[in-house]
């Protein structure tokens, strides 16, 4: 995993804690260190700060402190009137939260995972996503819908799926998924800002992560831009996009390559959409070679979606066929060496890479 | 009403009518008189945990002749739907109100446009009620710029945000819930208001209804659930869809009120007495027992699940145009005479302002 330190936070303020082993990404004297989690949370509660008409609802987001405790603190400090405990029924509060934007609040309702969502998912596209444009502009919808999305650790096929290309295929929804902690806190305020509904794909397995920030970044009026892509690591010879927790995987295959002299571009989408064609497209016309990574099912994946753009705007810059890494074509499996095979490796991304650079490959190793 | 904001006396067809009006003195003034005059409502209400309204109705000259407006010119204006659609002016899918106008004028007569109403996709009348007007209505229909919603929602997305009016929904039953969180929204920002969620018997089944009635009786929200009950779910009969066709009853810890919805008396009644209720103890069911003339759309006869017989005896029996009507002629508020020309003049003040305007087609996505 990635050797960086993790460290727990009191409150809002936090303790560095020197680890035994630590890499630390950024050299600033001021590098601090934040989860994840609490990112999230400090957005949230920046946000709440800020505007009175945000408020969070969702399933033990008071009282429990947070299924996943992003919410944690947030109900003692604000009150029940703006962190508000809902039923089991994602049907019903989903359209709730939408109609209370439609009158002009901010709601944040959280999905316990995006698994859940599918209950409530004709509320996020038919009366979230379409009003603005059938009601011409009339109606608009400032709701953010965010949880975990994606696998975890063995929790079977019904708690696994990844919906970032369902949700980003409509007109209509911003669609964002954060890797780091930068992009949780910057997503997260903008996609609160936001006047149009936003999705927002975090990653259960990411939240205990650290990872460095600035004092910029901790500052409550930071906020990234939607529909803009980062590039975490530059390269010349194979581009590789990734989204989420792949983010932190293809940058480890990206240091595997530099062994064997291939020095990858990793692009970080942070948005699903709008996508970053420009980012993408100028990338590909820089290395000529492409591989998409994403966790969810191939097929109409968000990889397709990165490669016919690339086909239609830099297809004469392309040097090889397009690869795409997704998940196994498969519902999640539970048993835990087929749960490896179901989800890409660091070892897929670095045989992919080296597919792209005319490298010999070895064929796969069974789990 | 925003109706009577049309202009009048420019068009030169309303002048033509000038000499015909003035022809004719009515025994008292017609929209001004406000002397009260007492009604009372077809039947008694039935309820369900809560206490009954009065069956004696407060109302006055103005009202009535403002009732009689607003349900006629509904009328003919779903009936000229009818034929456009049928013309092929008018494509996609179109559902007729003709029949449940009481529903939405006596609702509109008892609240403040601060009040919000959410409907399904039967929401023509429903949106002129909250102050559409005939020209947004047809340019809608029809496709061009000057709809309400720009030609881009059709039948099914009528908006009018400035009059808490939210459309307009065609997934069957997503507009409760979504009622619901405006009535949340309302108490967030303690607007002293209520939010009408109107559903039909077909939906009144949705679990996403009871899902958000819970929530709603939870958190004691200012939701008014009101069930316009016209007995078909598209072709199917309520007795046929819901084992418990006692819709006001269906919300079981939530209170209900039965009520003629073919009496816009005892719609603007039960209205009242909801409201009240909502913004003191939460959410309450109202069920409005009304009739669809028309079938569910225009591609349904309407006569397949049901005998002509039944539309007819209803149409002869309950009509809520005409019960508006024989009140105001048992009054003495009008002549016959005098109400067949109050009508034309009433429908030619409605059409003048589109006979001067150009509606060009939408050329933009």
């Amino acid at each position: 995993m990635l050797a960086i330190a993790r460290q727990r936070m009191l409150g809002q303020s936090f303790k560095k804690i020197l680890p035994a082993v630590s890499v630390l990404r950024s050299y600033s004297s001021a590098a601090k260190q934040i989860t994840v989690r609490e990112a999230l949370n400090s957005a949230l509660d920046e946000e709440m700060s800020a505007d009175p008409k945000v408020f969070l609802m969702g399933e033990e987001v008071g009282e429990y402190q947070g299924a996943y405790k992003i919410t944690k603190g947030l109900l003692e400090k604000y009150g029940p009137e703006r962190v508000l405990d809902t039923p089991i029924t994602e049907a019903g509060f989903t359209g709730i939260g939408v109609g209370a934007a439609y009158y002009g609040l901010k709601p944040v309702v959280e999905f316990m995972t995006f698994n859940f969502s599918m209950q409530a998912i004709d509320h996020i596209i038919n009366s979230a996503a379409k009003s603005n444009y059938m009601s011409a502009g009339q109606i608009s919808v400032p709701i953010v819908f965010r949880g975990p999305n994606g696998a975890a650790a063995g929790v079977g096929a019904q708690h696994s799926q990844c919906y970032a290309a369902w949700y980003a295929s409509c007109p209509g929804l911003k669609v964002l998924s954060p890797y780091n902690s930068e992009d949780a806190r910057g997503l997260l305020k903008a996609a609160i800002r936001d006047p149009d509904p936003v999705v927002f794909l975090e990653n259960e397995l990411l939240y205990g992560e650290s990872f460095p920030v600035s004092d910029e970044v901790l500052d409550s009026s930071f906020c990234l831009p939607i529909g803009k892509a980062k590039i975490e690591r530059e390269g010349k010879d194979v581009t590789i996009t990734a989204f989420s927790k792949m983010v932190g995987y293809a940058l480890k295959a990206a240091e595997m390559l530099e062994k064997d002299g291939i020095y990858a571009e990793v692009i970080n989408l942070r948005s699903i959409r709008p996508l970053d064609r420009s980012t993408i497209n100028a990338s590909v016309r820089k290395t000529n070679r492409l591989i998409t990574v994403e966790e969810g099912f191939p097929q109409h994946g968000v990889g397709a979606e990165i490669c016919a753009s690339v086909v239609e705007e830099s297809f004469s810059y392309l040097d090889a066929p397009v690869e795409r890494i997704a998940g196994a074509d498969v519902p999640m499996p539970y048993a835990a060496n087929l749960e490896r095979m179901a989800v890409p490796q660091v070892e897929d991304i670095v045989r992919a890479a080296k597919r792209a650079c005319y490298r010999s490959v070895p064929l796969a190793a069974t789990a | 009403m925003a109706l009577s904001r049309l202009a009048s006396s420019s068009s030169r067809s309303a002048d033509l009518l000038k000499p015909l009006c003035s022809a004719i003195s009515l025994r008292r003034p017609i929209s001004t008189d406000t002397t009260p005059i007492t009604v009372e409502t077809s039947v008694p209400f039935t309820s369900h945990q809560c206490d009954t309204p009065s069956r004696s109705v407060q109302t006055n000259a103005k009202e009535l002749f403002t009732f009689f407006r607003d349900m006629a010119l509904m009328r003919r204006m779903e009936i000229a739907a009818d034929s456009l659609y049928k013309a092929k002016l008018i494509r996609g899918f179109c559902h007729l109100y003709d029949g449940q106008e009481a529903v939405a004028v006596g609702m509109e007569a008892a609240i403040t446009k601060k009040d919000c109403i959410i409907t399904a996709y039967r929401d023509h009348c429903t949106f002129v009620s909250r102050g559409g007007t005939l020209l947004e209505v047809f340019a809608e229909l029809m496709g061009r710029q000057a709809g309400c919603s720009r030609g881009k929602g059709g039948s099914m997305h009528f908006y009018k945000k400035d009059s808490n009016f939210y459309g307009g929904h065609g997934i069957v039953g997503a507009q409760v819930p979504l009622g619901c969180g405006l009535a949340f929204a309302q108490k967030y920002s303690k607007d002293e208001a209520v939010t009408f969620a109107l559903y039909g018997d077909g939906a009144a089944n949705q679990g996403q209804l009871f899902e958000a009635l819970n929530i709603s009786a939870l958190w004691d929200l200012p939701a008014i659930l009101v069930c316009e009950n016209n007995h078909y779910g598209m072709g199917t009969a309520e007795w046929r869809a819901a084992k418990s066709p006692a819709y006001y009853k269906r919300g079981d810890y939530a209170p209900g009120l039965k009520v003629d919805g073919m009496d816009a008396f005892a719609v603007k009644q039960a209205c009242t007495f909801a409201k009240e209720h909502a913004l003191k103890n939460g959410p309450i069911i109202l069920e409005m027992d009304t009739y669809r003339y028309h079938g569910h759309s225009m591609s349904d006869p309407g006569s397949t699940y049901r005998t002509r017989d039944e539309i007819t005896g209803v149409r002869q029996e309950r009509d809520p145009v005409e019960r508006i009507r024989k009140l105001i002629l048992s009054h003495d508020l009008a002549t016959e005479k005098e109400l067949k020309v109050l009508l034309t003049k009433f429908i030619y003040e409605a059409i003048s302002m589109e006979i001067s305007l150009d509606l060009f087609m939408v050329i933009d996505i």
